[in-house]
């Protein structure tokens, strides 16, 4: 259950961005995050995660959406861009390569916030 | 009324850690010790390569020890029996050290001497092959072990340990004769998540491939020194992913 700590960390950016509008009180509806399917991060143990650890907090009724990036690999043979999986260990289908680039899938980002400001 | 607003922030989730993690490693640049981080999956043989590894290089590299378990001193103590400073950080209910962690564990160490008489600190981190792949602490470099016992197929389902590793070790080769397991196929998975990454095969029982593994260790200590003296081939600062 390494999404606790992750959710933690999330907390910890919401925090100073949170404090970047100081006087202000940003209410936040939303906060979009990135998963890159080539992590090590279950989206769904991390919505979970999420509810638990806003509830009374100021972010209480934020909702958490989870883009799920799809893991891409880009053959350095033939250029060719793939999507690398377990069962072909990886390999490029044109030049049977291993997985060397990977163009995204390990994405781990907040991308942005939705909110208001109550003055 | 309220008008409703956007800000993009392009941060990674885990920039809390980083922060800590860059933290760390100014610390250990300053101190000019290169640290490795040791991973893998619990039994893999950590511990053992440490005692044997330890035993080896002290009489030439001056080194110490975070030990990261989960609620035990057992390893701990097993690397303190070898002679090094050793630090337990019991991460209680958590499977993997965090950068944070490794602080405190880097104070308690500067209660016992001075990091910058050290070559080379190691981490220890809590057996698993999923969390500690994501949780940077500061670390050079990442070392992953992987046994003979565990089966050919774990680079591919575990890829992101295997992925990140710079050196990855096939531990308990003495088992070899005993197994089903056809070692070639291990390493050629390795190299199908990471292409570019040194691969060993050694055994802290019969001493097989030790010589190539503290030769690895060697070379880092020099290259890390080397590239402290000359900061622009220096490329091991921690890259967040902007958007």
């Amino acid at each position: 259950m390494h999404e606790v700590d992750m959710t933690k960390c999330l907390l910890l950016s919401m925090n100073q961005w949170r404090q970047q509008h100081s006087p202000a009180v940003p209410v936040v509806e939303r906060v979009h995050l990135q998963v890159g399917d080539f992590t090590c991060v279950e989206p769904d143990q991390l919505l979970f995660t999420w509810r638990v650890a806003v509830e009374n907090s100021w972010l209480d009724g934020a909702e958490l959406a989870v883009e799920a990036v799809p893991l891409v690999g880009r053959c350095v043979r033939c250029q060719q861009t793939y999507s690398p999986a377990p069962d072909t260990a990886y390999r490029s289908p044109c030049c049977d390569h291993p997985m060397e680039e990977i163009v995204t899938g390990r994405e781990l980002r907040i991308r942005s916030v939705d909110y208001t400001l109550e003055s | 009324m309220h008008m409703p607003l956007e800000d993009t922030l392009g941060l990674n989730l885990l920039a809390a850690n980083h922060h800590q993690a860059e933290h760390n490693r100014e610390h250990f640049d300053a101190w000019q010790v290169l640290c490795l981080n040791v991973m893998s999956s619990p039994g893999a043989g950590k511990t053992s390569l440490l005692e044997q590894t330890l035993t080896a290089l002290s009489a030439d590299l001056a080194m110490a020890v975070l030990e990261g378990d989960m609620t035990t001193q057992l390893d701990a103590d097993r690397l303190e029996a070898v002679g090094v400073p050793v630090v337990p950080i019991t991460t209680g209910r958590a499977c993997h050290l965090d950068a944070s962690m490794v602080s405190g564990g880097l104070k308690l160490l500067q209660q016992r001497l001075d990091p910058a008489s050290l070559d080379l600190l190691w981490v220890e981190n809590v057996g698993n092959l999923v969390c500690p792949a994501e949780f940077e602490v500061g670390e050079h470099l990442k070392v992953a072990l992987l046994s003979v016992t565990e089966g050919d197929d774990k680079p591919l389902k575990y890829p992101v340990m295997f992925r990140e590793a710079d050196c990855v070790l096939i531990t308990k080769t003495d088992l070899l004769p005993y197994l089903p397991v056809d070692i070639a196929r291990i390493e050629a998975h390795i190299r199908q998540v990471n292409p570019h990454c040194t691969v060993l095969r050694v055994s802290a029982t019969n001493g097989e491939g030790l010589a190539a593994w503290h030769s690895w260790i060697r070379q880092q200590v020099s290259s890390q020194l080397a590239s402290l003296r000359n900061p622009h081939g220096h490329n091991v600062v921690p890259q967040l992913v902007n958007a």
